[in-house]
């Protein structure tokens, strides 16, 4: 079997090594599929659904679908687009997101998202639900109202016996993730760093710190998410 | 306390796959799971306490408050208030002076919803203390706050006489009925335990596959996967152990066949485990049964040592060397999703009932990351009658996609609410005249329980099979009568929104959007946009990862293609479109507080 598959994006011949996850795969061919849940180096749980994809007609999500030969892959259709900001706007109402009072805000991945897919309001009523923020442990503040319950947090960052300090609770619409009520006191400053940067929106702060970057100068408030990706060239094999 | 736990932790080897286990205990020997012990086992296991947690607040039946030294659990499923559970429901409350959800202040009794407790052929019913009770009525419902408060246990609670057949036995004692209205190949009764092993040693397991294969047999759960190239995947994948797991989580609402098989048959369902643990090579079995079942496990634990007693489990069954397997039953702690078969693996590793991404699927990478089988209870008996009378006698019954026999659940507006097992093929017609219902007061059929399509008159001549229309098993008859929207379809709406493993965006909101729209319309708020946005939301529902999320729009989509009347009836003539902005609710509140009259 040869180490290599060849497969298309949207009509494009692609090439990635077998058994690379599709958004892995894709962006080795400098296309840009979506992501927020997932995240390098943990395994994928396809949690968000925005890296939904068409393989060969049907929807799957590409971070957790291996590339496979002779696969056809559409991503940049209409119906995919509208489904990924539907999502989007899905996450919006689902939560608070007051953009201009976050701290996150030009380094978030789902306000950066809402950009790139051009939505103005969201087409869903907002919920508004009654969360919580629990600034009880010492380092970190958890913002439950900015949680988009993407569950990075849960898979990346563990103490050294590998036990979790974030989890879900709960299910269906009730489902939050809270933090370990010992295991939380004793994080380091360096996991409570990694926490917040993990997290693609501001569920988690670091405490005693703000604005470290001006807003203006952020990850995403001069370029798009996703460009970084598109600009390269492809590495064609 | 600590002690009590500690003796469980140890009963289970500190096994944390074995978590599920370890709280069941918990919770029936102090009727709640405290923090202390949550921190204990959390400590003893090596993980975290949000960890165990993340476990206990997943499942319905754990609580971490407590439930009253008598819980009762009353079912809220559609069938359920059709059959007046909500008299039976108001009578408890009045009797005990709390609300749902509460525990009296004596900590006596504790009163809760549950969703459908697979009793729909005879409801109401309730799980009280894990007995099960049914054709409750207000009547009844005051006797047994009446005996609860004179201290009588439950069992000393029935008034009514045993049910039928095995109910009776001294292992289960249950008023529940099996209510067997008509017996077809795989229920019939003169099967007896070994029968098929002392066939199948005689085989290789590469005949068993091939049998199988040629009877055509199709997965009973509902999607249908052929049960012959599912054993060979199986036999073929690379594993240092495999497992063959039963699905009897039977948690659509409306279905209740599992209930009566597991009464009834049970040790042809074992025998059936046995016949696919040779089949594809596996040396455990797991059955998964539902919490709800949870009365008939004495039932069947002692069924499991008898096959033991007998050598068909165990080591060189019947002889035949390197022969060994053995079968556990794993309950489940009330969760729907834990029916999809990757969710069922989780919860049995002690985790949150949460689907898998697939690929890998369970046959290559399933329970502990070994290949696993999982089939639905009525497949696993059938294969035993292939093995019996072999697969081309199984092919010649039924039509050509589906062949063979169904076990139908019917409940509803009928006659003989029951279990019926009828060859592929019967029109809806055929069986309401079936289950004594007389198709002119039929108003609606919904086939395949929330899940799957409610249907009108004008399809009661369409025919019951994978080439037209599919179904795990479950008809709900719907009478004139009833209103549709409001008993069945919202009913439905809160089950999918409630069941939600809560891991995909959009299985998590999409629903309780698409049942506020519904609820605008009900509430002669709605416009005809609210009926176009209920087409439109709900496709989004497609990219959910399981078939819960994926079908969880069902309910409202489906009656609105096939009654689409009763929506238009209800929206607000001459109004194409709203703002979806209500102004005077939304400042409702602040002039009640402030006392002033909105100048609207
Ligand atoms: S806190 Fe952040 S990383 Fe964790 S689940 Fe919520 S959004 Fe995701
Ligand atoms: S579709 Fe729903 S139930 Fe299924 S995995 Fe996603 S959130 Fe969980
Ligand atoms: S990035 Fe793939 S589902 Fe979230």
């Amino acid at each position: 079997m040869s180490q290599f598959v060849r497969f298309t994006i949207d009509g494009t011949e692609c090439m990635a090594s077998r058994g690379q996850y599709l958004v892995d795969a894709a962006r080795e061919n400098g296309v840009f599929i979506p992501t927020l849940c997932n995240y390098p180096g943990v395994k994928p749980k396809g949690s968000c659904r925005i890296c939904t994809v068409k393989v060969n007609g049907k929807l799957m999500t590409a971070c957790t679908t291996p590339v496979a030969e002779g696969m056809n892959i559409e991503n940049e259709s209409a119906d995919i687009n509208e489904l990924r900001k539907s999502i989007i706007e899905l996450l919006f109402v689902e939560g608070n997101h007051f953009c201009p009072a976050c701290e996150k805000s030009g380094n978030c991945e789902l306000q950066a998202l809402a950009y790139r897919f051009r939505m103005m309001v969201p087409r869903f009523p907002f919920q508004f639900p009654n969360r919580a923020v629990d600034a009880s442990h010492p380092r970190i503040i958890k913002d439950h109202n900015r949680c988009i319950l993407c569950k990075r947090c849960i898979r990346v960052i563990t103490d050294e016996s590998g036990r979790s300090i974030f989890a879900y609770r709960k299910r269906s619409a009730s489902v939050e993730v809270v933090v370990d009520p010992k295991l939380g006191k004793q994080l380091t400053e360096d996991l409570a760093q990694k926490a917040m940067d993990v997290c693609p929106v501001g569920s988690i702060l670091v405490k005693e710190k703000g604005f470290h970057v001006p807003i203006g100068e952020r990850k995403y408030d001069k370029v798009p998410i996703g460009s970084d990706i598109e600009n390269m060239q492809s590495t064609k094999i | 306390m600590k002690t009590g736990a500690q003796r469980i932790l140890e009963k289970y080897g500190k096994d944390k796959t074995r978590l599920m286990d370890i709280l069941i205990d918990v919770q029936n020997e102090f009727g709640f799971i405290p923090r202390e012990i949550t921190v204990q086992i959390a400590d003893e296991l090596g993980m975290s306490e949000v960890d165990v947690d993340q476990t206990i607040s997943f499942y319905h039946f754990f609580s971490q408050k407590p439930t009253g030294k008598y819980h009762i659990y009353l079912n809220n499923s559609a069938v359920a208030n059709m059959m007046g559970r909500n008299d039976v429901a108001a009578a408890f409350m009045k009797e005990l002076g709390i609300k749902f959800g509460e525990v009296t202040p004596d900590g006596l009794v504790g009163l809760f919803e549950t969703a459908c407790i697979g009793m729909n052929d005879q409801e109401p019913a309730a799980i009280i203390n894990n007995q099960i009770f049914t054709r409750l009525t207000p009547f009844r419902a005051k006797e047994i706050v009446r005996d609860i408060r004179e201290g009588k246990s439950v069992n000393d609670m029935f008034v009514q006489d045993w049910g039928d057949g095995e109910n009776r036995s001294d292992l289960i004692k249950s008023v529940v009925s099996n209510n067997i209205r008509k017996i077809g190949p795989v229920l019939e009764r003169t099967f007896t335990a070994g029968q098929a092993i002392d066939k199948l040693i005689k085989m290789t397991p590469e005949q068993v596959i091939e049998e199988v294969k040629k009877s055509n047999m199709r997965g009973r759960g509902g999607a249908g996967f052929p049960t012959g190239l599912k054993w060979e995947f199986g036999r073929n994948a690379k594993g240092e152990k495999k497992y063959i797991f039963c699905n009897a989580d039977e948690g659509e609402p409306g279905t209740f066949k599992d209930r009566v098989i597991l009464t009834e048959r049970p040790r042809l369902l074992f025998e059936g485990m046995v016949i696919a643990g040779y089949a594809i090579g596996a040396t455990e079995g797991i059955l998964y049964i539902r919490h709800e079942y949870k009365y008939l496990q004495a039932h069947l634990e002692s069924i499991l040592q008898m096959a033991r007693d007998a050598n068909y489990l165990g080591k060189n069954i019947q002889g035949k060397k390197g022969f060994n397997f053995d079968i556990r039953i794993q309950f489940g702690a009330g969760a729907y999703v834990c029916g999809e078969e990757s969710a069922l693996i989780e919860s049995a590793e002690g985790k949150r009932g949460e689907p898998r991404d697939r690929p890998p699927f369970p046959v290559e990478k399933g329970y502990l990351d070994m290949p696993t089988v999982v089939n639905n209870v009525e497949t696993l008996c059938a294969v035993v009658k292939v093995v019996l009378n072999g697969g081309e006698w199984y092919k010649s019954l039924g039509t050509t996609e589906s062949t063979g026999t169904k076990l139908l659940s019917i409940s509803g507006d009928c006659k003989f609410p029951g279990v019926y097992e009828v060859v592929w093929g019967f029109s809806i017609n055929d069986i309401l005249d079936m289950v004594g219902a007389h198709s002119e007061d039929v108003q609606a059929v919904q086939v395949g329980g929330p899940s799957g399509a409610i249907i009108g008159r004008n399809e009661f001549n369409r025919i019951l099979g994978y080439e037209d229309l599919a179904t795990g098993g479950s008809l709900i008859i719907i009478s004139k009568h009833r209103d549709i929207l409001n008993d069945i379809v919202l009913n439905f709406m809160d089950f999918f929104i409630d069941e939600s493993c809560g891991s995909c965006s959009t299985c998590r909101i999409t629903p309780t959007l698409l049942r506020n729209k519904l609820l605008k319309i009900l509430n002669a708020r709605g416009v005809k946009q609210d009926i176009e946005d209920i087409v439109e939301w709900g496709k989004i529902l497609k990219a959910s990862r399981c078939g819960l999320g994926q079908t969880a729009a069902n309910p409202i989509l489906s009656s609105l293609k096939n009654f689409r009347h009763l929506y238009e009836e209800k929206i607000q003539k001459n109004k194409e479109y709203d703002c979806g902005f209500d102004l005077s609710l939304a400042v409702k509140e602040s002039c009640q507080v402030t006392g002033r009259v909105p100048n609207i």
